[in-house]
């Protein structure tokens, strides 16, 4: 597993993918920390809200050559017959994105230590919305993961997260549409910003944790079953 | 070491591999032979765990490839058809990734210098894989298929888009490794096997047609008692003065040409003996000219044609069976 881990790592940075993250990363919530220090509020709530959308775009950008890339190129001739197991190479990938996209979310932390120089901001809160941008962000790789598993397109796999993302956006106004009271209940459940929201607003929700874990265990158990199916046809 | 039993591939209907069962001894050098999409990369590809098959076994050394794969694949070096290189990486970086994945115990930076001196890398070890040519490439997929001194290698096609040096470059450090390893080689040149592998099996269509030593596979083709030659002069009496040869056994006209004044005949004489000399003599006789001879030899695709012709007779045999 951390041979494959250590590899992506090095791969995002040997191409321009991991520094593009970065960058539109840090300039968009650099924006949003800007409203921040602007309205005079030690509240970064802003910022997190604001970052909902942009992580949406950008996470397909850092799943898609996942398990595209070794498709195509067909080194996965070489990591299949190696003796690991399946599942320590899916997890392998899986953290490597985790790890690029935390680099991101780490400087939430900068401009909590900002506001901090000015005012005391709310610690706690400001924790339990980094977490909930951890959540957000690993459920959305294990789907992005998942998606590029299943081309060896890159470009499909990047298309394929961005309508993954917009559907999740589009599930908040589609559940507002729906009349029958269980089917919303059901349609809403799946939005993933209803439960982002509330880390931002400062609500640790137990439940919101299980969710998105959940999301992502389910998506690597199915990215494995992707590669044995594949195996077997 | 390498035992492949009743092993069947279904891609939808279609039978990529057909029932093949074979056994590779310890240090043993197996040849594959077979055409374009006879069905050997899929049946290395199973033998290495890549893919799996729809029915039938392969032990590595007793390991099970699907009940015990981290073990049996441990003792397996793959180059796949298609080196598996990640090109933005450099050769150093490469073979260390490598090393870690393949959890390999020896002392790293020794063991890798140690093999990029057997493959000849080590002037381009810290260069970039996707600047390397084809040759190099070749070999650095070797190494990665060497690291850990497995003792089992399986290479799949290893000399293809290479060019004619660095194919016996490559052909000669197979068969070296072929002292410490068992290695299964595929391809589907014939002389290439014949130079590297102590044992050949054939297949085709998926099918084990043939199984054997290079030398019963060359002797069952051995053509030389076959002719082909083009005469001017009367068909029949051609046709009767060739046939009066001593060791002749028959004689066809298989074309016509120039106005009807021009016969090609196929000929064919005892096995072992050479009758050109005799061909040419009783012609120059006659003032019957000899336009062209040629021997017919067997191209691989016509050895693939007889095989599968004796498809029954060579397995009941268990050999290349003497045609």
């Amino acid at each position: 597993m951390f041979a494959v881990l250590k590899r992506e790592l090095s791969a995002y940075f040997s191409s321009p993918i991991g520094y593009i993250y970065l960058a539109v990363f840090y300039v968009f919530s650099g924006y949003f920390f800007f409203g921040v220090l602007y309205s005079n509020t030690t509240s970064l709530s802003n910022v997190f809200n604001g970052m909902f959308t942009i992580i949406m775009l950008l996470i397909p950008i850092l799943t898609m050559r996942l398990m595209s890339e070794d498709l195509k190129n067909k080194t996965d001739q070489a990591l299949l017959t190696a003796p690991i197991s399946l599942l320590s190479l899916v997890l392998g990938k899986f953290l490597s994105a985790l790890i690029v996209y935390c680099l991101g979310v780490a400087i939430t932390l900068v401009y909590a230590i900002v506001i901090a120089t000015f005012a005391q901001p709310d610690w706690t809160v400001v924790f339990g919305n980094v977490l909930g941008m951890l959540l957000l962000g690993a459920a959305l790789i294990a789907i992005g993961m998942f998606i590029s598993a299943l081309t060896e397109n890159q470009v499909i796999a990047a298309v394929g997260g961005f309508a993954v993302g917009f559907s999740l956006i589009l599930v908040n106004s589609l559940s507002s549409l729906i009349t029958v009271s269980w089917m919303q209940k059901f349609v809403s459940g799946l939005s993933f910003m209803e439960r982002y929201d509330e880390f931002t607003n400062g609500i640790l929700d137990i439940s919101n944790v299980f969710f998105f874990i959940s999301i992502c265990a389910v998506f690597v158990f199915f990215t494995v079953r992707v590669f044995e199916k594949r195996r077997w046809s | 070491m390498i035992e492949v039993k009743n092993l069947v591939k279904l891609y939808g209907d279609k039978r990529a591999v057909d029932d093949v069962t074979f056994t590779v001894q310890k240090g043993e050098v197996l040849g594959f032979l077979g055409q374009n999409g006879a069905g050997k990369s899929t049946t290395m590809n199973i033998i290495t765990g890549y893919l799996s098959s729809t029915s039938g076994t392969v032990t590595i050394d007793g390991h099970e490839i699907l009940e015990e794969p981290i073990e049996a694949k441990n003792r397996i070096g793959y180059l796949p058809e298609h080196p598996p290189l990640y090109l933005d990486m450099t050769v150093k970086d490469y073979l260390n990734f490598m090393f870690d994945l393949k959890k390999v115990k020896l002392p790293k930076k020794q063991h890798i210098e140690e093999i990029c001196n057997i493959v000849k890398i080590a002037d381009v070890f810290n260069r970039v894989i996707k600047n390397l040519s084809k040759g190099y490439r070749q070999r650095v997929g070797l190494a990665q298929a060497l690291l850990g001194n497995p003792d089992v290698l399986i290479l799949d096609e290893p000399t293809v888009g290479l060019d004619p040096k660095q194919m016996i470059e490559i052909r000669n450090l197979i068969k070296s490794l072929g002292e410490r390893h068992t290695v299964i080689l595929s391809s589907h040149i014939l002389s290439e096997v014949q130079m590297i592998c102590d044992r050949v099996i054939v297949i085709n269509k998926g099918k084990l047609v043939a199984d054997g030593t290079p030398d019963s596979l060359s002797q069952s083709m051995s053509t030389d008692h076959k002719l082909l030659v083009r005469v001017a002069g009367p068909q029949e009496e051609v046709k009767k003065l060739l046939a009066k040869i001593p060791g002749m056994q028959e004689v066809t006209m298989v074309g016509q040409r120039e106005n009807g004044e021009v016969f090609d005949f196929s000929l064919e004489a005892e096995k072992g003996m050479d009758i050109r000399r005799e061909v040419f003599k009783r012609l120059a006789e006659r003032s019957w000219p000899l336009l062209g001879m040629r021997s017919s030899e067997l191209s691989l695709e016509d050895i693939f044609l007889q095989l599968t012709a004796e498809d029954s007779a060579s397995s009941d045999s268990g050999n290349g069976g003497n045609a």
